[in-house]
C-alpha cells in the first residue's frame, strides 16, 4: 500500500474524484495555477482545466454562495477556504444558507457541496492562520462536519463529503498535512460520515480527540504504557454528527473519559463530547469526565513560547492521563 | 378572472425580440391586477390574525411581470425574494398556492409552511429563495449561471433585489464574480426607494444603482418600472446578451412601495403626505390601464370585469385555503439532510 501525507491523500482523492464525475469543479483562491498555498490542488488545472478549476476573486462569501447556487443547478462543488481563519465572512452563506436549503425548501432543492478548510495551530500562525473554527458549524443542523486526522481517513471523508447530497464542512488540520503520513490504498473507498474510530485499544481510560490531537494523544498513550496505564483513544473523525454510540460504549467499557481538543473548551466539541459520557455513562465512570485544552484566549499567540503555552503537547496529555488514571 | 384566463397569461412570449402584442399586454394586466387583488386579500387575512406576515408588491407588479414576460420559464432560473408576489403569480403559482404559504398551511408547495411566505423552492419552475438575510441570493445566482455556463446550456439565471440589498457586500462579490465569468445571470433591482424606513439617500451616494455595472465591466440600464413595455424590453435586451454568451446586465427598475414594508410597518412614520400622495400617478395598474385603455385594447367595462373576476377568483381561494389543515408536528423532522450520507442526526 503507498504511503502518503495527508496532504498527497486530499489531493489524490480530489483528483480521482473529478475524474471519476465531470460535475465535480474546485473553486477558491489560488486553487488554480498556485495550487492552493498548500498545493492541495497541485497540477488540477492542468489536468481539467479553468473550467473546473476556478481561482476566485478574494472573496470568501461568493466562493460558498457560488457553491450553492452551483451545487442547487447539478453540479458538485469543492470550495476551499484558504485558511479557516478567513472563513468568516463565508459564515453567512454556510450557516445561514447552505444548512438549510433542503429543509427550507422541504427537500424540493438539495446542495450537495463540500467545503474544505485547513484548521489549526502549532504553525506559527498567530491569531489569523491558527484558529480552530468547528463549533459553529458542528452546532448547524443541516450541515455535516468531519476532521479526518491521517491519510486514510482524508481520503475516505473527503470522498464520503463529494458524494454527500448535502454540505459537508472539511476540516484538514494544516500540521497534519505533511508531518502525518500513512498508508493509503489505491482503490477506491469511502467512510461514513458520523462514525468515530478507536484508534488505539485500552482499557484504564479513553481519550476522546480529532485532529492534531489524536497524535499527540496517541504518543501520550504510548508513554502512559510504560507506566503500566492502558490508554484507548477514540478519534471521533466526524464532529457532525457525533458518533454517540462510538462515544458512549468506550467510555463505559473504561469507565473513564479524558476528552483533548485544541479549541478552546468553553461551548466546545469537548463540551458535547463530555454531555453524552454524562447522560448516556453516568452509572459506568470511575472518574470525572474530564477535559484538557488550552487556556481561555484567543487562539493562539506568535510569540513561540506562548503558542507552546497554548497547545496542548503529548507531555500535557501525559500528566492529565496520569492524574485521571490514579484516582 | 377564469382560471383558465390566468394560465394563459401564464405562458409568457418566449420568441426573444418580440414585441409585447396588445393581448399580450391585455394578459399581463390580468397578471397584475390578480396579483393586486390578492396582495390585498392577503393585508386583509393579517388584519384578522390569520396571516402572520406579509410584505406587499403593490406597486411592483408592472415590473414583475414584465421582466418574467421576457424570460423562459421552461429553462430559466429565478431567486426571488420577498416582495415578489407577482412574479410567483406570474409564473404560474395559482393563488391557492399563494394564499397557503400565507396562511402556513400543510400543503404550502414552497417550504411546507416552513418558512415565511415566498420562502422555499417551487414545485414546477426553477423558482427559489432559501432565506430572509438581505441579498445572499445573489452570489447564488452566479452560481447558478455557472452551472448552465459550464454545463453548455443557454438557460438564463434572474435575481431580484431590492435598493437595500445593493448595500450589502454580497451584492458586490456577486456581480464582480460575475462580470469575471461573463455569466449569464441579470441582476434585476426593484428600486422603491426606501429599505424599510431608510430611504436611497442614506442608502448610497448615487442617484442610480444601474450606474454600479460600470465597475462590473457588464450593462447597467435603469427603466421605469411602472412601464410594462420598457421594463419588458431592457429585459429581453438583457436575455438576449445573457443566451449569446455575452455575460451579465443589471437592470434598475424604478418602482414605488405602495404600502409600507411589511404589515408590521408604518410608513406614515417616515415618509411624508405629499410623497406618499404622488405615488398614487405611478401606481402600475392605473399606468396600465389607461395605456391599454388609449390603444383601444381594454374598454371600461372589460377592465371591470377583469376586476371583480380577479376578486371572485380570490375568494374562491382564500375559502378553499382557509379551511386546509396546517402541518402537524409528524413532518418537522423530515429533510435536515438526506439521512444516508450525513448519518440522518439532527
Amino acid at each position: 500500500m503507498p504511503e502518503q501525507t495527508v496532504i498527497e491523500a486530499v489531493r489524490a482523492t480530489m483528483q480521482a474524484e473529478m475524474r471519476r464525475d465531470d460535475s465535480i469543479i474546485l473553486l477558491g483562491e489560488d486553487v488554480g495555477s498556485r495550487g492552493g498555498v498548500f498545493l492541495a490542488s497541485d497540477g488540477l488545472i492542468d489536468e481539467f482545466g479553468e473550467d473546473r478549476v476556478i481561482d476566485t476573486p478574494l472573496a470568501e462569501s461568493s466562493i460558498c454562495g457560488v457553491a450553492i447556487g452551483a451545487a442547487v443547478n447539478g453540479l458538485r462543488p469543492i470550495a476551499e477556504i484558504q485558511f479557516a481563519d478567513f472563513m468568516w465572512p463565508a459564515i453567512n452563506q454556510l450557516v445561514g444558507e447552505a444548512s438549510k436549503v433542503r429543509y427550507g425548501t422541504n427537500g424540493v432543492k438539495t446542495a450537495p457541496m463540500t467545503v474544505r478548510v485547513p484548521y489549526g495551530g502549532g504553525v506559527r500562525g498567530g491569531l489569523y492562520h491558527s484558529q480552530s473554527i468547528e463549533v459553529l458549524f458542528a452546532h448547524t443542523p443541516g450541515l455535516s462536519v468531519v476532521a479526518p486526522a491521517t491519510p486514510y481517513d482524508a481520503k475516505g471523508l473527503l470522498a464520503s463529503a463529494i458524494r454527500s447530497e448535502d454540505p459537508v464542512i472539511v476540516l484538514e488540520h494544516k500540521r497534519t498535512y505533511r508531518l502525518v503520513k500513512g498508508d493509503v490504498p489505491d482503490e477506491d473507498y469511502t467512510i461514513p460520515i458520523g462514525k468515530a474510530e478507536i484508534k488505539r485499544p485500552g482499557t484504564d481510560l479513553t481519550i476522546f480527540t480529532y485532529g492534531l490531537m489524536l497524535h499527540y494523544a496517541l504518543q501520550a498513550a504510548e508513554m502512559a504504557s510504560a507506566n503500566g496505564i492502558d490508554v484507548e483513544v477514540l478519534d471521533l473523525r466526524t464532529l457532525r454528527p457525533l458518533d454517540e454510540d462510538a462515544i458512549a460504549e468506550s467510555a463505559s467499557r473504561t469507565g473513564k473519559a479524558l476528552i483533548v481538543q485544541e479549541d478552546t473548551p468553553a461551548v466546545s466539541i469537548s463540551s458535547e463530547v463530555a454531555a453524552i459520557i454524562g447522560e448516556r455513562c453516568f452509572f459506568d465512570l470511575d472518574g470525572p469526565i474530564t477535559r484538557l485544552g488550552p487556556p481561555e484566549i484567543p487562539p493562539m499567540p506568535f510569540s513561540p513560547i506562548q503558542e507552546a503555552a497554548f497547545m496542548p503537547s503529548p507531555e500535557k496529555i501525559l500528566a492529565a492521563i496520569t492524574k485521571l488514571a490514579e484516582l | 378572472m377564469s382560471a383558465t384566463a390566468n394560465r394563459s397569461s401564464n405562458t409568457p412570449n418566449q420568441n426573444s425580440g418580440e414585441q409585447l402584442s396588445g393581448e399580450r399586454l391585455v394578459d399581463l394586466y390580468k397578471t397584475m391586477v390578480l396579483s393586486r387583488y390578492l396582495d390585498e386579500r392577503v393585508w386583509l387575512l393579517n388584519r384578522q390574525g390569520k396571516a402572520a406576515i406579509a410584505a406587499s408588491a403593490q406597486g411592483h407588479e408592472a415590473a414583475q411581470v414584465a421582466c418574467i414576460e421576457a424570460t423562459d420559464p421552461s429553462k430559466d432560473h429565478y431567486l426571488i425574494y420577498y416582495r415578489q408576489f407577482t412574479a410567483m403569480i406570474a409564473l404560474g403559482t395559482e393563488p391557492e398556492e399563494m394564499l397557503r404559504g400565507f396562511l402556513a398551511k400543510e400543503a404550502d408547495p414552497m417550504s411546507a409552511a416552513r418558512q415565511f411566505p415566498l420562502h422555499g423552492a417551487h414545485p414546477r419552475v426553477d423558482l427559489f429563495n432559501f432565506s430572509n438575510v438581505i441579498a445572499t441570493q445573489l452570489p447564488q445566482a452566479a452560481g447558478v449561471a455557472l452551472a448552465d455556463k459550464l454545463k453548455g446550456s443557454d438557460a438564463v439565471t434572474v435575481v431580484y433585489f431590492g435598493d437595500g440589498a445593493s448595500s450589502q457586500g454580497d451584492t458586490h462579490e456577486a456581480m464582480n464574480f460575475a462580470g469575471v465569468h461573463k455569466l449569464p445571470v441579470i441582476f434585476f433591482c426593484e428600486n422603491n426607494r426606501y429599505a424599510i424606513s431608510v430611504p436611497q439617500s442614506k442608502q448610497m451616494g448615487i442617484e442610480s444603482v444601474a450606474s454600479r455595472a460600470v465597475g462590473y465591466g457588464f450593462p447597467g440600464v435603469q427603466v421605469d418600472g411602472t412601464d410594462v413595455v420598457a421594463v419588458h424590453e431592457a429585459t429581453q435586451a438583457a436575455v438576449e446578451r445573457a443566451r449569446a454568451g455575452e455575460g451579465p446586465t443589471l437592470i434598475e427598475a424604478s418602482v414605488e412601495r405602495l404600502l409600507p414594508h411589511t404589515t408590521d410597518d408604518d410608513h406614515t412614520r417616515y415618509r411624508s403626505a405629499e410623497d406618499i400622495a404622488q405615488m398614487d400617478e405611478r401606481d402600475p395598474i392605473k399606468v396600465l390601464s389607461a395605456l391599454l385603455k388609449r390603444r383601444d385594447l381594454l374598454t371600461e367595462s372589460e377592465d371591470e370585469e377583469i376586476h371583480s373576476a380577479a376578486k371572485k377568483r380570490g375568494n374562491v381561494a382564500t375559502d378553499t385555503v382557509d379551511a386546509e389543515p396546517y402541518p402537524g408536528v409528524e413532518t418537522m423532522f423530515d429533510h435536515i439532510t438526506d439521512g444516508s450520507g450525513n448519518g440522518g442526526a439532527l
